[in-house]
């Protein structure tokens, strides 16, 4: 610390010049203050196996029962997962991954027949899952332009460096531009119940409400206000290289079009893991009376657009109701379950060192 | 015999580089003289600000960026300027930014006050005298050769010589209380030539040069010579020395206004000379710190490379390096991989740069800073006598003082008062004791001397009569009517107006007051004859003709006076060692026995010896001193050698006996300090016996120590090689495992507590580098040896320069411990400065010591709680904040480490850049600092009790490797908990009661935190699992503390379940603070 010796050694030079010198005997006696004097009131809780006995029997105590809950509450969310990536020759999706072609204009259809053995009560959501995709990597994540996304007509026509090399084609700027939504997830699934009268009926999906409210209403927007018309507003600009359908074609709702579509805001949101899963959609509880999905057969016709193969990925259809907790999630009972323990027996062996030292320090203290 | 003609012998052609040539009043020399050279010396502006306005920001930050970290922390900027890197540059601007403008508007802010207080000196007022008139202008403006009036109580403008001063001895009284802290009055004088003007026409008049060295920062040596040139005749010349010049910054005192002339100006004067910075220490923790930088360094680096490694090693596969969704850029395609690889490593290394602490160097530095006022706040260490506290001249050693191993501290003055009392005397083995009762007989203060032997009453009487002038007349002691007394001074009543004496030596004053009891009282000194009101109340007057002024290698003082009846005397006081080698007649055998009885009281002792000179001899030493005092080239040494000559044949008279009581619990703090573990050393002039009665008084040899001697007595009889290896010997039975160990033990049981004696003479002879015998080992070696086992070593007849040497020697040995020195005098400077601390002890020998030093305290009792107390709060304060600086940012950066294997090593940054910003410079520095600012893991109260518990954290013990490593791995278990923890809760799950997914990291780059923090927290399970991590990574912590404590408690922590403790437990509050922090992804 330099400086303040510097500085110390210089005022002294200065006290010495500037002062009358000598004769400056005021009373320069430290006040008698708790803080200066180092006196401030306060507290250390010793870490002896005395005091901390019986933190860890209460930690025990509150931790285990609280796992208990988590993982019965988590064993009775029901949870359904499908993967139609079509690896197997088995598989109903298999001639589609082999043929996959981006440039073929007729969409390939695959069918997967299942079977819910237990009847899904409550609202159930529908999640698509993606293995071994990267959207993670820093030149992906980074390969968007967030202010064109919030509706800035100016980044419309000049999307951002970052979305290189996805900022332009033909010498047209690409709405949305970058990486990411290039790679939007483009299969579509749609759900078959299979009536025990052998008749096949739809299940409806809800398409809103699957992202999260800030998303939709503050860091997404549509450029040009409030203008009902799309196609206007996106002229002068393309469609990204791998899309089929202009962004202002998503939906036929305004609500839920261009920028502020659901799947597309939902895809935005870049998973933090390699092996990640999306909401797709929900399926609306209709009334007490019925389970929102019952136990039988159900088939999954999917629109097979999405190319996974080349970088070993696969694709999952994923059903699963929620709790309070939110979905499937066994790990963090069992690890509440098994941190009770360990403080639990912890205690226990505390309890026997704190038995046979504390005794002997106590002697030892008394003899010195 | 007139002096004057010796006088203009001109002195030595010698060398006249190193020497200036002042005109006085800028008038020309005339002719025949020398060529008039007008010589351009800077003006007397005094500039302590080290920045202008315009170069503080060019300056300031270059001082800044010298600095290893904030380079580093630059480079690192730089580097996220240039190329593509994964997080903003924002992340390490700003906290460097930060960083650097915290300094800078520290440093602005104190450079702003001295320029403040510059200016307001450089403008006072100052009287010059041009064309026979006084003008007034301003300080800044005076040049070198100016006339300057100065007036009583003012202060001088710059360093001067003396010309005239309105008193007609021409001479003047000064303090340099401010200078040096000395308040007694020195005297300065005018050269007799000139002493006369008194009127400003007259003082214009002289026509004169002054030829003196070039400005050095030496307060008390000043060489010079002054030409004056009358009419047409030869110049006259006149020694100048350090009596005639006055120092900037000294007050003129006692005179209503002298004339003197500038010689040395502005930056060139001697103060300022005097206040530039001294070499920078720095501390053991500093150097840990700087050490555990590089391993940090390391890591990073063996981060960066292994992940680059990984990465090309991944990327092997085009589908993976590229897959369909994710392309490169054409101009990335067409980078060489060569330079591809080495912006990825530089990426890395931008990724992982935070595991540096960037703000860990100001925290510290805040820490020390703000630390130290509990330091100066102390109220203990507050002495009301002298109306100061503790000093701390410099806060970077602040921790250092809980580290010392060794302390060497002065005897006079430190371990005793330095307040000295005259017991007796003794004229030829007759003893003579002031007011006290001997021999049954009580005698009052003037009254008659008891006589304990009856010897021949003439060469008695005569031997008496010139001991007590010599007493009188032998010394440098002034005398201070009442009136004009300020200041803490001893005052002798004696029916006429009281007079003070004032010295700069307590010796002196003790000895001139001891002789008025006896009956002899010195009343002043007057034109040059000094004045004694003997014991039949008449005045005597002797012409006093030389001062042969005391210093400590000579360790003697002589005056030479001639009495009224025309004698020449010579008297000399001094040590023994220094007396009796140059004593040719007197009883030296009785003296001696006196002396060395008195030595074993703990007194201190003088021997009194003169010799009459006849007028030749007088004449002879008058050439002699005059020449060696003309010099202006090793003038001191020409002194020396001068002295050397003249005082010899001595007859001895006689001895005298002071008493220095010790300091107040002076034995309490030196006992502290042993149990402490730390071990004592004592270095002193003084001699043996008279030291070593003070180490037994002051507890620092017990009775029970067994005491080594290395003194010259005992080489003398055997050679210095087998004392050396005999001590050696008996050392080694007794402390090391030797088969005779249980029997020595059982011998006696104090065989383990060593005493060491050895004296300057000895030491020379020890660390003498040994050429000749070769085959004998090196002495310093055994020295140190025996020093290592001995607790106490007592080092007496030691030079100023010997004691710095004993201080370096222990430094550099083996184990490099850490040194303490304390001491008050100007001879402790060296050692002083020497030492890893020095302190210095305000005291009666003025104040260089405590300018010098790194800490000052009143009074030697003062060091108990600065080492014990605040010395081991510091140090356990400075210790965690560094430890926990380290292992924050382990636990802060491992993590992300960890997340490039999950995101195909893609420099993908695991957080948030205004966290990655904010990290270091708020979250996790303020609260940290805020603790190693007021910890105290155990109360004062315990620690001053106990000094044992100091030992706890010797030798660095917190900041040692293996505890290192301990924070470190903690750190990484912790990263490890809360990546994978996250990892396995978080992982392909919903979180939210309404469905969405919210994974755990979405707040990558561009992303708005504050809506990943409502949709986290407002969810249950987050909150659960941040409870749950937390509780998982305190646990090995915890458990540790606990087994430890159980197991093999430390005497810090015993001493902690015994009494209630105050503060909060080290990492535990601020890991819960700064997990939860972590924990908000």
């Amino acid at each position: 610390m330099m400086a303040s010796s510097y500085n110390a050694k210089d005022e002294d030079g200065h006290i010495t010049v500037s002062g009358p010198g000598g004769g400056t005997l005021r009373s320069k006696k430290p006040e008698n203050t708790a803080f200066k004097q180092q006196r401030l009131p306060a507290w250390q809780p010793i870490l002896t196996a005395g005091t901390v006995l019986p933190a860890f029997f209460i930690i025990g105590l509150i931790f285990i029962p609280i796992g208990i809950g988590l993982y019965v509450t988590s064993n009775n969310i029901k949870e359904f997962e499908i993967d139609y990536t079509g690896v197997d020759m088995s598989s109903p999706c298999f001639n589609c991954s082999q043929n996959f072609s981006w440039n073929s204009t007729r969409p390939c259809t695959c069918t997967i027949p299942f079977y819910l053995d237990q009847p899904y009560e409550s609202n159930v959501f529908m999640y698509y899952g993606l293995s071994n995709f990267y959207q993670n990597h820093r030149r992906y994540v980074k390969s968007r332009d967030d202010s064109q996304l919030n509706g800035d007509t100016e980044s419309l026509t000049k999307p951002s460096k970052e979305c290189e090399p996805y900022a332009f084609h033909e010498n047209k700027p690409i709405a949305p531009c970058g990486a990411i939504a290039n790679s939007m997830f483009n299969d579509t699934l749609e759900l078959f119940y299979n009536n025990p009268n052998g008749t096949k009926s739809e299940i409806p999906l809800t398409t809103t409400g699957i992202a999260w409210w800030t998303d939709k209403h503050v860091k997404f927007r549509n450029p040009g206000g409030n203008n009902p018309n799309l196609t206007a507003v996106f002229q002068g600009t393309t469609k990204p290289v791998n899309w089929h359908r202009p962004v202002y074609e998503l939906d036929t709702d305004a609500e839920n079009n261009g920028f502020i579509n659901e799947d597309f805001i939902v895809w935005m949101r870049t998973a933090a893991l390699p092996t990640f899963r999306k909401l797709y959609r929900i399926i609306q509880k209709k009334n007490n009376m019925v389970p929102t999905l019952p136990r039988g057969n159900y088939t999954l016709e999917v629109v097979y657009n999405y190319p996974v193969r080349s970088f070993e990925g696969r694709k999952r259809m994923i059903l699963s109701t929620i709790s309070w907790m939110g979905g499937k999630n066994p790990f963090l009972g069992i690890a509440y379950i098994t941190v009770g323990s360990v403080c639990f027996f912890l205690g226990v062996v505390l309890l026997i060192i704190h038995h046979k030292y504390g005794n002997r320090n106590n002697s030892a203290d008394i003899s010195n | 015999n007139e002096p004057t003609l010796l006088y203009t012998v001109c002195v030595g052609e010698e060398n006249w580089v190193d020497s200036r040539t002042v005109y006085i009043g800028h008038k020309e020399p005339p002719p025949g003289a020398e060529a008039y050279i007008p010589q351009r010396y800077p003006d007397n502006r005094i500039v302590s600000s080290k920045y202008t306005f315009w170069n503080f920001i060019p300056k300031n930050l270059f001082e800044q960026f010298r600095r290893i970290a904030n380079f580093y922390f630059l480079v690192i900027f730089l580097v996220q300027l240039i190329i593509d890197t994964p997080t903003s540059p924002v992340t390490s601007g700003l906290p460097l930014f930060f960083v650097i403008t915290v300094t800078a508007i520290k440093q602005g802010y104190e450079d702003w006050l001295r320029h403040k207080a510059d200016c307001s000196i450089n403008e006072c007022p100052v009287d010059v005298v041009q064309q026979g008139k006084v003008v007034r202008t301003q300080s800044h403006k005076l040049r070198v050769g100016d006339i300057v009036v100065v007036r009583e109580d003012e202060t001088f403008p710059c360093d001067l010589i003396l010309l005239s001063s309105s008193r007609h001895d021409g001479t003047c009284y000064v303090t340099t209380a401010s200078l040096d802290g000395e308040s007694s009055h020195k005297t300065y004088y005018a050269v007799p030539d000139t002493m006369a003007f008194r009127t400003e026409q007259e003082v214009d008049s002289l026509h004169a040069t002054i030829e003196c060295e070039q400005p050095q920062p030496d307060l008390y040596k000043f060489v010079g010579r002054i030409n004056i040139y009358k009419d047409k005749e030869e110049p006259v010349a006149r020694p100048l020395g350090a009596e005639n010049l006055l120092l900037r910054g000294a007050t003129l005192k006692n005179t209503q206004h002298i004339y003197a002339v500038a010689v040395y100006t502005g930056m060139e004067t001697k103060m300022a000379l005097n206040y530039q910075s001294k070499s920078q220490k720095r501390s053991a923790v500093e150097k840990s710190m700087n050490a555990f930088l590089i391993v940090y360094l390391c890591i990073l680096i063996s981060k960066a490379v292994i992940n680059t490694v990984l990465k090309y090693a991944w990327q092997w596969s085009p589908d993976r390096d590229e897959p369909w969704y994710n392309h490169r850029t054409e101009n990335e395609r067409q980078r060489h991989v060569v330079i591809r690889a080495f912006t990825d490593f530089l990426a890395f290394m931008v990724l992982f740069n935070y595991i540096i602490p960037v703000s860990m160097y100001v925290t510290v530095e805040m820490q020390k800073f703000l630390g130290s006022y509990f330091i100066t706040w102390d109220e203990e260490m507050f002495d009301e006598e002298l109306g100061e506290g503790a000093q701390v001249n410099t806060s970077d050693l602040n921790e250092e003082l809980g580290q010392v191993e060794y302390v060497f501290t002065d005897k006079t003055g430190t371990l005793t008062e330095n307040n000295m009392e005259f017991i007796e005397c003794c004229v030829d083995g007759n003893v003579y004791i002031p007011h006290a009762i001997c021999n049954g007989q009580i005698l009052s203060a003037a009254s008659s001397i008891d006589m304990i032997d009856s010897s021949p009453g003439g060469y008695r009487r005569e031997h008496e009569d010139l001991f007590f002038r010599a007493l009188c007349l032998c010394h440098t002691v002034q005398v201070k009517e009442e009136e004009t007394v300020d200041g803490i001074k001893r005052g002798i009543h004696q029916g006429r107006p009281t007079s003070f004496y004032i010295s700069s030596s307590p010796d002196e004053v003790a000895l001139v007051e001891g002789m008025k009891r006896l009956g002899y009282t010195y009343l002043r000194l007057r034109d040059n004859y000094m004045e004694i009101l003997n014991k039949d109340d008449e005045i005597e007057r002797f012409e006093l003709l030389h001062v042969l002024n005391f210093d400590s290698v000579r360790r003697r003082m002589s005056v030479i006076v001639k009495s009224s009846s025309g004698d020449y005397l010579l008297f000399c006081k001094g040590a023994d060692s220094s007396i009796f080698p140059r004593v040719v007649s007197g009883k030296v055998e009785q003296v001696k026995a006196r002396v060395e009885q008195n030595a074993v009281e703990g007194l201190r002792t003088l021997c009194v010896a003169y010799r009459r000179l006849s007028e030749s001899e007088y004449a002879e030493a008058c050439h002699h001193l005059t020449e060696a005092k003309l010099a202006l080239q090793d003038r001191e040494q020409r002194l020396a050698q001068a002295y050397d000559i003249i005082e010899r044949d001595f007859v001895l008279l006689g001895a005298t006996a002071v008493e220095d009581r010790l300091q107040e619990k002076a034995a309490d703090t030196i006992e502290s300090l042993h149990k402490a573990g730390m071990k004592v050393w004592v270095l002193t002039g003084d001699k043996m016996e008279t030291a070593a009665a003070t180490c037994y008084a002051s507890k620092l040899f017990r009775r029970s120590t067994q005491i080594l001697e290395l003194t010259k007595k005992r080489t003398e009889e055997q050679s210095l090689h087998d004392v050396l290896f005999e001590l050696n010997r008996t050392l080694l039975i007794c402390t090391s495992g030797s088969p005779h160990l249980h029997i020595c033990i059982l011998l006696s049981v104090d065989c383990l507590d060593f005493g060491l004696i050895i004296d300057g003479a000895t030491l020379s002879a020890v660390l003498k580098p040994n050429q000749e015998s070769a085959g004998h080992g090196n002495y310093r070696e055994i020295f140190l040896e025996i020093c290592r086992n001995c607790s106490a070593v007592l080092c007496c007849r030691m030079a100023p320069l010997q004691k710095a040497q004993i201080v370096k020697l222990i430094k550099a040995s083996k184990e490099h411990p850490i040194t303490l020195a304390i001491g008050d005098g100007a001879n402790d400077v060296s050692m002083i400065l020497e030492a890893h601390v020095g302190i210095g002890i305000m005291g009666k020998e003025g104040r260089q010591a405590a300018r010098n030093s790194d800490y000052a305290i009143p009074k030697f009792k003062h060091l108990k709680k600065m080492l014990l107390v605040h010395g081991h709060y510091y140090y356990i304060r400075i210790a965690e904040l560094v430890q926990y600086f380290f292992y924050k940012n382990v636990c802060f950066i491992f993590p992300q480490f960890l997340y490039q294997f999950f995101c195909g090593f893609s420099q993908q940054p695991l957080y948030d850049t205004a966290y990655l910003t904010l990290y270091n410079i708020s979250f996790t520095s303020l609260p940290i600092l805020l603790y190693s600012l007021v910890e105290q893991h155990v109360t004062m109260e315990t620690l001053k009790r106990e000094p044992s518990l100091y030992r706890d954290i010797a030798k660095n013990s917190l900041l040692r490797w293996p505890v290192f490593l301990y924070w470190t791995c903690l750190g990484v278990f912790d990263a490890v908990i809360f990546f994978f923890g996250a990892y396995f809760l978080f992982d392909n799950t919903t979180f939210t009661s309404n469905g969405q997914v919210s994974l755990r990291l979405p707040f990558l780059n561009y992303q708005r935190m504050y809506y990943v923090f409502m949709q986290m927290l407002s969810s249950g399970p987050a909150w659960l699992s941040i409870i749950l991590l937390i509780t998982v990574s305190l646990l090995p912590d915890v458990i540790k503390k606990v087994l430890c404590r159980a197991m093999c408690p430390t005497a810090t922590e015993r001493a902690q379940s015994t009494r209630p403790c105050l503060t909060v437990e080290p990492s535990t509050i601020f890991m819960l603070s700064q997990s939860s922090s972590r924990m908000s992804f």
